[in-house]
């Protein structure tokens, strides 16, 4: 299938998201789409897949044009779309949810679920996918859901798929499955569009590269441009791609975790017998796949957590039963993994979000009404030193993008004095121009001498920032090593194999 | 490599427009949609007093020989019906007075329901901490003799006292065991229904010589003096809202509440106590479902019975809503619905429109709020795809 996308422009409002956006998908072709987050890509898809009306220009595919009212329309004509949150019912099987939405029934409506199986099968065979058609999706890593996303949509005869930033959940060891996968498509004649904003991955798979900036298209290139080039087109200034720093001058110990053990809400034991210590002027990295226990062990860490067993001492003094209030008044700075979650509160202003924390504070109020004229001064102060890009300091914080929503978070923890800075994916979903500048004011902070942990499950980023990496794999630090180690030691230890004799301590 | 090299583009600099016109334009919007539901609400109910005037019906029978009957006494039945509506409403000083009677209790109770839901909770239960303020404030309103002034000061605490703890307790029930505020406000509701009759079926509670259900009213040391007619409690109403707007947008316990409200997983990440704000926050809200009652027992003067707290605790609901869960906007829907009550009677008196009728047009504005997709596409205004505010969370 040969799809065109000719002058494609969305406007919401006064604000264009795509300007006259010209696109060519050949067939068999897997067809990088990078750009920043906010920069339009997820607009276009979405008019793409028939989420969105295009307020100007054409789809044609085969060169008739065609108009696509709903996403039913869109997979009618032959595009499938695995989105960034997988849409599966987690209680119901692989073949289940494969069959989702056009069940085949046998006589008396009973469902034709062998028929369906037998189909997951021949896909998955067909591509080398390797899924089994009857287990209960809410059982499979998060690797092979996203393979089933990928069935669903091969199963509904696509032959334009669109993967959403597909590699932003999985493991190394799986982008690269991943990457196989999207090879065997290629070979059997799908195209693909892949959007992310992972130069490397880019740079692995695609044929051809589109980058996109501010809703334009700024550029193609081949995959043989350097990272480099490909940053700069995506930011539209140079990039700094590596962290410049000195050796850490690593002090006394501040934060130290013993045998620390952690049971989460639903009584799973998450973490198990956890110890480290985190030094003055030193990066932690704590490195793992999504979900082994790093999440519940910073959230002890802070006191949202209680540890079923062990202690943690900050500075000697066992702060173990302390809650988050009395956690930050010691000196400890979060930057949470998702910020949306627990980083901020979308309806409130810049400026009420920039003292969240810190509204108790005699600066900013005097125990009974809140002083706005000092919260407005610190919200200006703040925008500028941090470069926070918003309309003005009464937006709300939800109208930002993730990189100018995530540099709220990280101004106003870096506006009290740390002992402890926590950075918990510090940069996930954010664009490279905002990556640079996160990593070096955590860098910045590390100088000053406070002890920071920084938890990431992107290597680049665990190798960019730490002086010693502790990896968890099931709850457990498998090994804490120097950031020389080879790359795929380390993405061994993630996947549970030991800490291999060479890694050397740290 | 530097960051000042080449490429950069110039980033325009943004006319940074004054905070104030920036609130008011935020809130255009929601204001065209209440208008806009106002009127359909208005459009539809024309239609039923249309249809439910019995001449207009009988021209029906012979409309095609003679159509001009059917569309004369259709206009005369809606302009009979919403003139008196008008009237009964806002006519005579009478009327106002009756109005902003009738908006006094509405906008406490309605108070107490919006500050619940800006810290992210239901409460159903403003009926049930009525009655309970009702019980203690009625009690010590009919039964002691004090001098005037102390004797109301006590009386309106008693309310505030009642109704504080029977909030309270749905806030610490949430607080400490998860239990969903919808449920125990509910069946609170109950429990302090069956309570006042309890009480009421005491002989301290009864007049003098009579068996029913009700009590005497309080002293008239224990009553809201007037002024050019009506009581001061409704005033008293219009101080708490300004009180709450204060806490609401400048104390650091209203920020406590909002954030709680929107968001408590960042709130509790932050150092607040999620726990102790639905506590505080449902013990004020009791409060104000207390100083609600006020206004029927020390305002009105109303005997304290089954019927005191009539549907106010159930409209406060509606009233919270359709005010978008705002101070402000509490005190603009309860004075809207004090006029729909206060007219609904002069509608059936003067143009015989079942008094239901004013129940009917609250139900239908509250139905066109919740639904400001069809509002807008009856008027055509342009859809912002801003998601209504406060209908969207915690149902």
């Amino acid at each position: 299938m040969h799809l065109e996308i000719r002058g494609l422009t969305k406007r919401f409002g006064s604000f264009t998201a795509n300007d006259k956006i010209d696109l060519t998908i050949e067939p068999g072709e897997i067809h990088c789409l990078l750009g920043e987050n906010g920069a339009g890509k997820s607009t276009l898809m979405n008019m793409l897949y028939g989420l969105l009306d295009p307020t100007e220009g054409e789809i044609l595919i085969d060169e008739k044009p065609v108009a696509f009212a709903s996403p039913g329309d869109a997979i009618a004509a032959g595009i499938g779309m695995v989105h960034q949150h997988f849409m599966l019912v987690p209680v119901f099987t692989v073949a289940e949810n494969v069959m989702l939405g056009r069940e085949q029934t046998r006589a008396m409506g009973v469902l034709n679920r062998p028929q369906a199986a037998e189909r997951v099968r021949e896909l998955s065979e067909r591509y080398g996918l390797k899924v089994d058609p009857d287990r209960l999706v809410e059982q499979l890593p998060v690797g092979v859901q996203q393979r089933v996303e990928i069935i669903k949509a091969l199963a509904n005869d696509a032959e334009v798929l669109i993967l959403d930033e597909p590699t932003a959940v999985l493991t190394p060891q799986e982008i690269d499955e991943l990457m196989d996968i999207m090879r065997e498509l290629k070979a059997r004649g799908t195209s693909i569009i892949f959007i992310t904003h992972k130069l490397r991955e880019v740079k692995a798979v695609g044929d051809r590269i589109t980058v996109i900036r501010r809703g334009k298209v700024v550029g193609t290139a081949a995959p043989e441009t350097s990272e480099a080039e490909l940053a700069e087109m995506m930011v539209g200034r140079s990039v700094k791609l590596k962290v410049d720093k000195d050796a850490a001058k690593s002090g006394d110990v501040v934060l130290e975790a013993r045998n620390v053990t952690v049971v989460d809400p639903r009584g799973h034991l998450v973490v198990k017998d956890v110890s480290f210590e985190a030094r003055a002027g030193e990066v932690l990295g704590i490195a793992g796949v999504q979900g082994n226990g790093q999440t519940e062990l910073i959230k002890s860490l802070l006191g949202l957590l209680r540890p079923a067993a062990g202690e943690i001492y900050l500075d000697g003094r066992d702060i173990s039963h302390h809650g988050p209030r009395q956690s930050l008044e010691d000196g400890i700075g979060y930057i949470p993994e998702d910020r949306s979650h627990d980083g901020f509160v979308g309806s409130f202003s810049v400026r009420e979000n920039l003292v969240l924390d810190l509204f108790r504070h005699p600066d900013y109020s005097n125990g009974l009404a809140l002083d706005l004229e000092a919260m407005r001064k610190n919200a200006d102060h703040r925008i500028e030193e941090f470069d926070i890009r918003t309309e003005s300091a009464d937006a709300p914080v939800s109208a930002l993008s993730g990189g100018n929503q995530q540099k709220v978070v990280v101004a106003r923890e870096f506006s009290r004095p740390l002992k402890v800075l926590i950075a918990s994916q510090p940069t996930r979903g954010v664009d490279v121009g905002s990556i640079e500048f996160m990593h070096k004011r955590i860098i910045a902070e590390r100088d000053r001498g406070t002890a920071v942990i920084v938890v990431s499950t992107e290597l680049d980023e665990i190798f960019a920032l730490s002086d010693r990496i502790a990896v968890m794999y099931d709850g457990r630090v498998v090994g804490t090593v120097s950031p020389d180690i080879a790359r795929e030691d380390i993405g061994l230890m993630m996947a549970g194999a030991h800490e291999p004799a060479e890694g050397g301590a740290a | 490599m530097s960051e000042t090299t080449t490429t950069q583009e110039p980033v325009a600099p943004q006319p940074k427009p004054s905070p104030g016109a920036s609130r008011w334009e935020a809130w255009l919007p929601t204001v065209k949609d209440t208008l806009g539901a106002i009127v359909l609400a208005l459009l539809v109910g024309a239609l039923l007093i249309i249809f439910s005037t019995p001449r207009v019906i009988e021209s029906l029978s012979y409309f095609f020989s003679y159509p001009w009957d059917f569309f004369r006494y259709a206009a005369i039945a809606v302009w009979d019906g919403y003139s008196a509506l008008l009237d009964g409403s806002l006519g005579s000083p009478g009327a106002i007075v009756r109005t902003l009677e009738r908006a006094a209790p509405l906008i406490c109770a309605g108070l107490g329901v919006s500050l619940a839901f800006r810290a992210g909770m239901f409460n159903i239960g403003a009926q049930g901490q009525m009655l309970v303020g009702g019980i203690l404030a009625g009690w010590i309103g009919f039964h002691f003799d004090l001098p005037v002034g102390l004797h109301l000061l006590l009386a309106l605490l008693g309310a505030l006292v009642g109704g504080a703890v029977w909030g309270g307790i749905a806030g610490f029930l949430k607080a400490q065991t998860g239990a969903h505020e919808v449920i125990t406000t509910i069946m609170l509701n109950y429990v302090g229904r069956f309570l006042l009759l309890y009480f009421l079926a005491k002989e301290s509670f009864q007049r003098p010589g009579q068996e029913n259900l009700l009590s005497p009213p309080v002293a008239d040391s224990a009553s809201f003096p007037s002024i050019l007619g009506v009581h001061t409690g409704f005033f008293v109403a219009v101080l708490a809202a300004l009180l709450i707007w204060w806490l609401l947008e400048r104390s650091t316990w209203g920020f406590e509440i909002r954030a709680v409200g929107a968001n408590p997983d960042a709130a509790r990440t932050a150092g607040m106590s999620v726990a102790r704000v639905y506590i505080t926050a449902m013990t004020v809200a009791g409060m104000l479902a207390g100083l609600a009652v006020a206004m029927q027992l020390l305002g009105r003067q109303d005997p304290l019975g089954d019927q005191i707290a009539g549907t106010i605790g159930f409209d406060a609901i509606t009233v919270a809503l359709l005010g978008r869960a705002t101070p402000l906007g509490t005190v603009l829907a309860g004075l809207l619905f004090g006029a729909l009550s206060s007219g609904g009677l002069a509608m059936q008196a003067a143009a015989g429109v079942p008094p239901e009728m004013s129940q009917v047009l609250q139900a239908l504005i509250v139905l066109f709020v919740a639904a400001p997709a069809l509002v807008r596409g009856v008027f055509r205004m342009r859809d912002t795809g801003q998601a209504s505010t406060v209908m969207a969370k915690g149902w």
